[in-house]
């Protein structure tokens, strides 16, 4: 079987100001349709410029992505706006991924007009029923987006994704700005419709607890590196890189003793 | 720990013709407690820490009382710290970063500007900024974020206030970094003997070193008693629901075996 998304050695510096920063540095990685795999690390280890190498909107300056036994980086034109519906994206902040005056069915109508998956007299119900598989009502469509709650916006953010119908959805900290409590419908919602579509998620975050909560396995990134590829219960149990180590050290443990007693 | 250091009564806040930011919070903090004040977007979180601090906005309209030890309003920046969460919006970007944290002291503290900047040097060792002599002279866009949120934090402490105030101070920063600044900031307080309200959305997060946890919702003040009370048996449906929200290594993973 081959791999749904396979890179093979990817590597991306940028350079400016008189310096020269490596962000991605010989990466390869393999994802099986329908897999999660959580890319976890630092700040500036790289995670953010994988996805959007991923998404080719960065060239990366050497390696290659296969996506589905095609060669991705070298797609042009009309083959590569084809590729497009079939890796999706959902960003840390979705106020910044909407246009501001967009209504919530301009958001979703955008990607199926742009595809042409729905003409203008279809429209209207293909955004109630992404609506509706994202768990929103239909009355939602008419509000402008940033008047919905962060949650919702989060909700029509995957709608979009999901508008194209892809296999593969790179999800860049897209849970981190939720509120607690939202955060896990969210993620509820996520895993759902990996089952029912059989989609594949690269889902970065810097918080291990949450990649380990959906992932199948773990890219642990460093320096622009992977310095750990594995199962999820080996990289908690037994962490092997210094990079891991520190990620399950600072983990938030909920310590329902409080500080008042204990170790004081 | 001594007596009260400030207690709010029937504190309100409307910002305009608003809705209520805060509504009927009843609230005592303790000198030299770390209090955690635990609440979600729209609690009112950020107000009660700029209400305390007398930073709130001129259209905040105040109703009821917020009354300090000793009768005297404190003075921002000297008798309370500040901490923000983006520590880049809270620094000067055309002023080093030495002068900046001596600037505090200099003015808060009385120093001539040599004691003053030399005062800036240890307060940079202290907040554990690697190389303090070449940071002194160093603009905070050239820091990392984590490093930036120290700098902020020595420039908070640089009047050595009785009251630090840190708003979601790790929120932007990652994992790592946010478990150095929490021991840092614990360690400080500790130290000097401080009181710190810490804001934070994170209930996990503050049970390692909170005293005392404060929930907040829809403006309202739901609970607030000692940390372990609150986490083990807590009064409020809502405080019970962040508990349980927690994701941490030993929860329930949400996928089987891939298919």
């Amino acid at each position: 079987m081959t791999a749904l998304l396979r890179t093979t050695g990817l590597s991306k510096t940028f350079s400016g100001a008189g310096r020269r920063v490596t962000a991605l540095d010989d990466v390869s990685l393999t994802l099986e349709a329908g897999e999660t795999l959580g890319l976890v690390g630092p700040s500036g280890s790289g995670k953010s410029t994988l996805a959007r190498v991923l998404l080719r909107l960065v060239a990366p300056d050497a390696g290659r992505i296969d996506f589905a036994g095609t060669d991705f980086t070298a797609l042009r034109g009309e083959a590569l706006r084809s590729m497009r519906k079939r890796i999706q994206m959902v960003f840390q902040d979705p106020l910044a991924a909407f246009n501001p005056r967009a209504t919530v069915a301009d958001a979703l109508g955008d990607p199926l007009r742009v595809h042409g998956l729905a003409g203008r007299r279809e429209r209207p119900a293909e955004i109630a029923r992404l609506l509706g598989r994202v768990g929103l009502p239909e009355e939602l469509a008419a509000r402008p987006v940033h008047e919905i709650s962060g949650g919702q916006r989060q909700r029509v953010a995957i709608a979009r994704a999901l508008a194209t119908g892809p296999e593969l959805i790179v999800l860049d900290e897209a849970v981190s700005a939720l509120d607690v409590t939202v955060r896990g419908q969210v993620l509820d919602l996520l895993v759902s419709l990996q089952r029912q579509d059989g989609i594949a998620y690269v889902f970065i975050s810097h918080d291990l607890a949450v990649v380990r909560a959906v992932s199948h396995r773990i890219a642990v990134m460093d320096g622009g590196r992977i310095v750990e590829q594995v199962p999820v219960q080996s990289v908690v149990a037994n962490p092997q890189s210094a990079t891991a180590r520190a990620l399950v050290a600072a983990v938030p443990r909920l310590n329902l003793r409080g500080a008042g007693e204990g170790d004081r | 720990m001594s007596g009260m250091l400030v207690t709010l009564r029937g504190l309100r806040i409307t910002y305009g013709e608003g809705p209520a930011a805060l509504s009927d919070i009843d609230l005592d903090i303790a000198a030299g407690e770390r209090l955690a004040v635990i609440g979600e977007s729209g609690s009112g979180k950020s107000t009660l820490a700029l209400a305390l601090a007398g930073l709130l906005p001129d259209n905040a309209r105040i109703v009821g009382d917020i009354a300090w030890d000793g009768g005297e309003r404190p003075v921002p920046g000297r008798d309370i710290g500040f901490v923000f969460q983006d520590a880049g919006a809270s620094l000067n970007p055309v002023l080093r970063v030495g002068e900046q944290v001596a600037e505090v002291a200099q003015r808060h503290l009385g120093m001539s500007w040599r004691e003053a900047y030399a005062h800036s040097r240890d307060l940079l060792a202290q907040v554990q900024i690697p190389a303090p002599d070449t940071v002194l002279n160093t603009y905070a866009h050239q820091l990392s974020g984590g490093q930036r949120q120290r700098v902020a934090i020595a420039a908070a402490i640089a009047a050595r206030p009785r009251l630090l105030i840190a708003d979601e101070p790790t929120s932007a920063l990652d994992t790592i970094v946010q478990a150095e600044i929490v021991a840092l900031l614990d360690r400080l307080v500790q130290e000097a003997g401080m009181t710190l309200v810490f804001i934070s959305h994170d209930i996990a997060l503050v049970s390692g070193f909170a005293d005392r946890i404060a929930v907040l919702h829809a403006a309202r003040l739901v609970e607030a008693g000692p940390a372990a009370e609150v986490l083990r048996s807590p009064k409020d449906a809502y405080t019970a629901r962040l508990i349980s929200s927690h994701i941490g290594l030993d929860t329930p993973r949400l996928i089987g075996t891939p298919s």
